[in-house]
C-alpha cells in the first residue's frame, strides 16, 4: 500500500472568500452533520477535552486524585456518591478517570505536537528534493516503520526509569515516521502540479514552495490522519502504562488504573472496568471523528 | 508474476532494512543513558564490579567496534546471556517463540474467519442496518484497548460463566503427560495422545486468541467491505449481470477474487501486527511466550534479552512485508513491487 495513491479535494482550499466558497463550506457542514457517527465522535472528543481541561472544577472529589487514602471508603461498588465506585485506597474512580483523561490528552498533544511538524517537514523536503536526500530520509523512516511503535517504545523505555515523561518521549520519537511518509507522498505527487511549476518559473524560493504552495495542500489529509492517530496514541500510551512503563502510581493514568484493578478481579471489577471503558470511549470518539473528516475532505489515508 | 530483477531489488531493500534495524536497536541498547552493566548488577554493586562486568560485556570499546562485535555475534545467532533467566537469549527465544506463534496464528485464523464474512455481509447490505451494525462493530474493535477486552473476556467467560480458565497454556494436571516436542501445545498434546490434555490446551488458548484477534478484525472488515463494493461497481461485473449469470456465481468467481488483493495486503500486515498486540495479551493471560518474556526483560532492564526480542520482532515484520509484496504482485501483476516507486 502506498501513499502515492492519495486523492484529495483541493477545491475547498482556494484562498478567495466568495459566495461559492461559503456554499462549499455549508455543503461540507451538511455532509458532516448528516453522518450521525461523526457528530457523535465530535461530541465525545469535545466533551472529554472540556472535562479534562476543567477537571479540578467538575470532578466530584478532586482532592482524591493522587496519594489520597481513605481506607474506610475503599472498594465501594458504583453508587450515586461514587458512580464508578472507589478503589483499594478509597479514592473516587470517576474523579481519577477525569484526571486520567488529562494525562491521555496531554500525551496526544505532546506526541502529535512534536511528531507531526517534524515528520511533515522531513517528508516535504524528501518529496520535493528527491534524489539522495529523499533516499536517506526515507530509508531512516522505513527502518523506524519496520518495528511496531509499541515494541520500539518498550525498548526505548527500557533504558530509562519508567515515567510518564519517558513514555511520552519514547512514543513521540517514533510518531514522526508516519507523517514523513504521508507528506513525502503528497509532496512528490504535488510537485508535478502546474501551480507548483508556475511558482518555480516565477522564481519562488524553495521555502516558499514548500510552505506556501505544498504544505497548505497537504493539510486536509494530515488533519484526518492526525485525528485517527490520536486514538492510536492514546491506546499506545495506555498499553505502556498498563505494562508498568508509563504513568506511575499514584498518578491517575488510565492504563495504570486498569492494571492496578486486575488484582481485585472479579469481586471488585469496577476498579479495572471503568477506566478501561473510559479509554475505549475516547479512542472511539477520535476514530469516529476522523472517519467523518475523511469523508468530508474526501481523502484516503493509510492507517 | 514478478520478474527476477524485481525480486532481487526487493531482497536487497529488505537487507538494507534489516541492517538499519540492527543499527537502530544497537543505538537504543548502547547509546541511550543508563549503564547496562550497572543495571545488570543492581544498585548494591561496587564500582569495581560494574567496571569488571562492563569490560566483560565489551562496553569500554569504541562504539563502532562494539557494533562490529555485536553484528558478528548476531550473524551466528549469539545474542548473549539473559540476566534474568541465566540462559542464552537465543535459547530463550527459541523456547518462548512457539507459544507466541501458536497464539497469533489462532488469533489470525479468528480474524479471517470472522472478519472477511462480516465484510462481505456489510458490502452485500451496503447502506442497510446490517452494514451500519458491522461498521459500528468494526469501529469498536479498532478502538478497544486489547488489555481491556482481555480483562472483559476473563471476567465474563472465566470468572462469571466459568467456561474457560483465565491464565496459562495448560492445566498443571497435564503438564507431566505432555511431551514438549514442537513447542506448540495444541500439537504436542495430540502427539502425546492425550485427548483430555488437547481439549485443555484449546480451552486455554481460545480466550487470549479471540481477544487478540479483535485488534485487527475491524480493519479486515472495512477493507473487505470497501473492496467488495469497489469491484461490484466495475463494468465487467455489470457485464456478467447483463449475461444473466446468477449473483452467487458472480460473487464467487469474480468479485471475491478481485476484491481479495487489498484484503491480502492488510492480512499480511495484520499477522505481523498481532505480534505487537501479543505484548499486551500475554501479560493479561500470563501466556508464557515471547512477548511476556520481552516485557519482563524490559522491566528488569535485561539488555541482551530486550535486544533479542526486538530484533526478532523486527525481523518478522520485515520478512512478512517482503512476502506480502511478492504475493500481491503475483496475484495482481499490475501492482508493481512496493519500494520501487519510493
Amino acid at each position: 500500500m502506498s501513499i502515492d495513491t492519495l486523492s484529495f479535494d483541493t477545491s475547498g482550499l482556494d484562498r478567495i472568500v466568495s459566495p461559492a466558497r461559503r456554499e462549499l463550506w455549508y455543503r461540507s457542514y451538511r455532509r458532516f452533520a448528516n453522518q450521525p457517527m461523526s457528530v457523535i465522535g465530535l461530541v465525545i472528543v469535545v466533551t472529554i477535552t472540556l472535562a479534562a481541561v476543567f477537571a479540578p472544577y467538575i470532578a466530584p472529589y478532586p482532592e482524591q486524585v493522587g496519594s489520597f487514602t481513605d481506607f474506610a471508603n475503599a472498594y465501594h461498588p458504583p453508587s450515586l456518591d461514587h458512580p464508578f465506585g472507589t478503589d483499594s485506597a478509597g479514592r473516587d474512580i470517576l474523579t481519577r478517570v477525569i484526571f486520567g483523561y488529562r494525562i491521555a490528552l496531554l500525551l496526544v498533544a505532546v506526541v502529535l505536537g512534536l511528531g507531526v511538524p517534524v515528520g511533515v517537514m522531513l517528508g516535504l523536503v524528501a518529496g520535493y528534493a528527491g534524489g539522495w536526500v529523499d533516499t536517506i530520509i526515507m530509508r531512516i523512516t522505513d527502518t523506524f516503520l519496520a518495528l511496531p511503535p509499541l515494541v520500539l517504545a518498550l525498548a526505548i523505555a527500557s533504558a530509562f526509569e519508567p515515567t510518564l515523561e519517558i513514555a511520552m518521549f519514547a512514543i513521540a520519537s517514533l510518531w514522526w515516521t508516519w507523517y514523513a511518509r504521508l507528506a513525502r507522498g503528497l509532496a512528490a505527487s504535488l510537485s508535478d502540479e502546474e501551480y507548483v511549476q508556475a511558482a518555480e518559473l516565477a522564481g519562488a524560493s524553495r521555502t516558499h514552495i514548500l510552505f506556501r504552495e505544498l504544505l497548505p495542500n497537504c493539510l486536509s489529509p494530515l488533519l484526518v490522519k492526525a485525528t485517527l492517530d490520536a486514538g492510536i496514541v492514546v491506546l499506545t500510551g495506555a498499553s505502556l502504562s498498563f505494562i508498568g512503563l508509563g504513568v506511575q502510581p499514584p498518578r491517575p493514568g488510565l492504563g495504570t488504573m486498569v492494571a492496578d484493578g486486575t488484582q481485585y478481579l472479579p469481586a471488585e471489577w469496577w476498579i479495572s472496568i471503568f477506566p478501561g471503558f473510559a479509554i475505549f470511549v475516547l479512542v472511539m470518539g477520535f476514530n469516529m471523528l476522523g472517519d467523518g473528516l475523511r469523508d468530508l475532505f474526501d481523502v484516503e489515508v493509510e492507517q | 508474476m514478478p520478474r527476477i530483477g524485481q525480486i532481487l531489488r526487493r531482497l536487497s531493500g529488505m537487507t538494507v532494512s534489516l541492517l538499519g534495524l540492527s543499527v537502530l536497536i544497537f543505538v537504543i541498547s548502547r547509546v541511550l543513558p543508563g549503564n547496562p552493566a550497572r543495571m545488570a548488577l543492581g544498585a548494591m554493586a561496587s564500582d569495581e564490579q560494574v567496571a569488571e562486568l562492563a569490560a566483560e560485556m565489551g562496553l569500554n570499546k569504541p562504539l563502532p567496534l562494539q557494533y562490529v562485535d555485536y553484528m558478528r555475534r548476531l550473524l551466528v545467532g549469539d545474542l548473549g546471556q539473559s540476566l534474568q533467566t541465566k540462559n542464552s537469549v537465543a535459547h530463550d527465544l527459541v523456547t518462548k517463540f512457539p507459544a507466541t506463534l501458536e497464539l497469533i496464528t489462532l488469533a489470525f485464523t479468528f480474524m479471517v474467519v470472522f472478519g472477511i464474512p462480516l465484510g462481505i455481509i456489510a458490502a452485500k447490505h451496503h447502506g442497510g442496518i446490517l452494514d451500519n451494525a458491522t461498521r459500528f462493530f468494526a469501529f469498536s474493535t479498532v478502538s478497544v484497548p486489547s488489555f481491556f477486552i482481555g480483562i472483559v473476556f476473563q471476567l465474563v467467560f472465566g470468572y462469571f460463566l466459568n467456561w474457560f480458565p483465565i491464565t496459562g497454556r495448560l492445566s498443571s494436571a497435564y503438564s507431566d503427560e505432555v511431551v514438549r516436542a514442537t513447542g506448540f501445545m495444541l500439537v504436542d498434546t495430540l502427539l502425546s495422545g492425550s485427548v483430555a490434555a488437547h481439549v485443555d490446551a484449546w480451552s486455554h488458548i481460545l480466550l487470549p486468541a479471540l481477544a487478540l484477534s479483535f485488534s485487527g478484525m475491524g480493519q479486515i472488515i472495512r477493507i473487505t467491505r470497501s473492496s467488495m463494493i469497489d469491484v461490484e461497481g466495475q463494468d465487467y461485473i455489470e457485464a456478467m449481470r447483463g449475461y444473466g449469470l446468477p449473483t452467487w456465481m458472480i460473487t464467487d468467481k469474480y468479485t471475491l477474487k478481485n476484491a481479495f488483493v487489498p484484503t491480502l495486503t492488510i492480512l499480511g500486515l495484520q499477522y505481523a501486527w498481532l505480534l505487537s498486540g501479543a505484548f499486551i495479551i500475554e501479560i493479561v493471560y500470563s501466556w508464557p511466550g515471547l512477548a511476556k518474556y520481552g516485557v519482563q526483560s524490559v522491566l528488569t532492564s535485561d539488555v541482551n534479552a530486550v535486544v533479542g526480542v526486538t530484533m526478532l520482532v523486527g525481523f518478522v515484520f520485515v520478512v512478512v512485508n517482503f512476502v506480502v509484496d511478492l504475493l500481491t504482485s503475483y496475484i495482481d501483476p499490475r501492482i508493481g513491487l512496493a519500494g520501487e516507486s519510493a
